[in-house]
């Protein structure tokens, strides 16, 4: 690290970047320009990535790791070449890294290998991953449904208990209940890198250490995380971690299950079928080993393809820049905490956290607020985002939240808080 | 924007009908309804208290309680100017006519249609939310009030009872 600011976008990269999105350049609501603040539930897609997809269909299309053929062959290495570029992209190893359907499915394959291993399938290998009642899961107040329900049916299947850190007022993680909350008899510590409504970034270092000291495992939700600062998994020391193509400019429907490599040989697996087994009798099954034991059935070969070209654009443009530039919009962001009638949930201070900003608006109902900027061309999500431990902790039922990418400018967020000013005009609360 | 957000839809968010929950009254046949749209994580309690018996059978009181957008809490407001004083029959009618309207992507009942303008009248107020029909996130917003009171409807057998009576008849 050299101790300049960290280089941000030029006026002129970032032009560069939105002429590759041709989504950003169309217009909505009779006429106006998109400004698209709803990344944090799914990002655009650049012609790379466009481009990439659109080439395996057109001239390498073929089943991998199967038949003999030249297009197999040719369709095996653009899969496994993005594995490469998504390992790499995170700093792990590619044979570390597992196809899913995205970061939902990986943290399901997770919990319910734990719940086989309970159930004594996978050998004494897999008996660090069982659970008894008396032994405990913990996760934490902030994460998505994603990260919390797997986790809690867990506990009701294996007789576990769940317990959680909690959050404080100004919407970060209380890292100082993790001596409490985590003890002897935790097995598993699940939790978010970043909020997906706060923002907050989470101190993965502490959560990680206090894990090793009791020798329970960590599962890294890096959903909101990898597609918006440098993040190596590696160095993080995380147990398992999980991320969404489509929310880092990749295509929907693939994601990332990363385990530590002897933990993945130890998993039991969870979706079983072709392209996972090796010798298979009318009564028994040996299983490839991962990541292909994970990876049960056809996969999303084109997907996995784009997502890998989209870990190549993100690679290319340099996870510090973005992450420098998306530290400038979240400060232009956090402005709207001045307005009168505008509550903020999550810090407030650019410091650690994402340009993720949600808020509440006196007076107006979040549904309300998100149909008038609609109306103005910014499109914002508005409800509970899927966390709704979260917003009940803050006594709301739904917040609007705002949420950047690396393609996102200065007068987007201009133009969103000069919309949301006319929010509270057209309901009369200001 | 004005199109969803017309005048009657915002003075009926400001000042709404019904909004309290009052006690049924345990001599006649009364009931409540929890409805929650997952979406947005809106909800509504609403009590809804019955006189009389089989097609007499009439909504006497509509109360409620909930937190929600303009356009939910709006429409739950409407459903009680609409629905009070009415029979089951008549009240189960609108709501069919409201439903439909829903349907018709912001254009409303057709003009050529010589079942319109009696439709229209029985909606009243509820025709502000023609232009809500257009927005298919919305929809359930105007819908959650009226999932609130077929639940009760069906619930206490109140609906039940007006189209056994209603069989006898035919
Ligand atoms: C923090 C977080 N975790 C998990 C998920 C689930 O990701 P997916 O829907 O791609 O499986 C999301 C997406 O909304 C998220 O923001």
């Amino acid at each position: 690290m050299n101790s300049t600011a960290p280089h941000t976008l030029s006026a002129n990269e970032l032009a560069a970047i939105r002429a590759d999105f041709p989504i950003l350049s169309r217009t909505v609501r009779d006429g106006k320009p998109l400004v698209y603040l709803d990344s944090g539930a799914t990002s655009q897609k650049p012609d790379p990535v466009l481009d990439a997809e659109q080439d395996f269909y057109l001239q390498r299309n073929a089943a991998v790791h199967r038949g003999a053929h030249h297009l197999a062959e040719e369709a095996t290495d653009a899969f496994e070449e993005a594995r490469h570029h998504v390992a790499r992209f995170v700093g792990a190893q590619p044979h570390d890294i597992v196809w899913t359907s995205g970061a939902t499915t990986a943290l399901n394959i997770i919990a319910y290998g734990m719940q086989n291993a309970t159930l004594g399938r996978g050998g004494d290998a897999a008996k660090r991953f069982a659970l008894a009642p008396g032994d405990e899961i913990v996760v934490t107040e902030m994460e998505h449904h994603a990260n919390l329900v797997p986790w809690q049916e867990l506990a009701h299947r294996t007789g576990a208990t769940l317990r959680w850190i909690s959050v404080d007022d100004s919407g970060r993680l209380r890292t100082e209940e993790l001596d409490t909350v985590v003890t002897q008899r935790t097995k598993v510590l699940a939790f978010t890198h970043a909020s997906n409504v706060t923002g907050a970034i989470t101190d993965v270092a502490a959560f990680v250490r206090r894990a090793k000291e009791v020798g329970a495992l960590t599962v890294l939700d890096a959903c909101q995380s990898v597609p918006h600062l440098p993040v190596n998994l590696t160095e993080l020391g995380v147990d398992f971690a999980v991320f969404s193509g489509h929310k880092m400019l990749g295509p929907t429907g693939v994601g990332v299950l990363y385990g530590r490599t002897e933990l993945l040989e130890a998993l039991p697996p969870v979706l079983l079928g072709g392209s996972m087994v090796e010798v298979v009798t009318m009564t028994d099954t040996t299983f490839m080993s991962p990541p292909q034991r994970f990876e049960a059935g056809t996969q999303p070969v084109a997907q996995a393809v784009a997502f890998g070209a989209a870990a190549q654009y993100l690679g290319e443009i340099g996870m510090d820049a973005v992450f420098a530039h998306e530290r400038d919009l979240t400060e232009r962001l956090l402005r709207i905490a001045d307005l009168p009638g505008i509550n903020v949930i999550g810090p407030l201070d650019a410091v650690d956290r994402l340009a993720v900003v949600s808020f509440t608006v006196d007076g107006v109902h979040a549904h309300d607020v998100g149909q008038v900027l609609d109306d103005y061309g910014v499109a914002v999500r508005v409800g509970h985002h899927c966390a709704q431990p979260l917003h009940r902790r803050f006594g709301i039922a739904s917040t609007t939240r705002a949420s950047a990418s690396v393609y996102t400018t200065e007068q987007d967020i201009d133009t969103f808080v000069e919309s949301l000013q006319q929010v509270q005009t057209f309901f009369q609360v200001n | 924007m004005e199109q969803l957000y017309q005048q009657v839809i915002l003075d009926h968010y400001k000042n709404p009908h019904g909004k309290g929950l009052a006690e049924l009254d345990a001599n006649q046949l009364g009931g409540e309804s929890h409805q929650v749209n997952p979406t947005c994580g809106d909800e509504v309690t609403m009590r809804v208290q019955f006189t009389g018996d089989g097609t007499q059978r009439t909504i006497s009181s509509v109360t409620w309680d909930g937190q929600g957008c303009s356009i939910s809490q709006a429409s739950i407001s409407v459903l009680v100017q609409l629905v009070e004083g009415q029979s089951v029959g008549d009240v189960e009618h609108v709501a069919d006519v409201f439903r439909q309207l829903m349907d018709t992507r912001g254009k409303g009942f057709p003009a050529d249609d010589e079942a319109t303008e009696s439709k229209e009248d029985l909606l009243d107020d509820a025709n502000a939310f023609t232009g809500v029909s257009k927005f298919p996130a919305r929809i359930k917003c105007a819908l959650l009030g009226w999932s609130a009171l077929r639940d009760t409807l069906a619930s206490t057998g109140a609906s039940a009872d007006a189209h056994a009576q209603g069989i006898k008849h035919c």
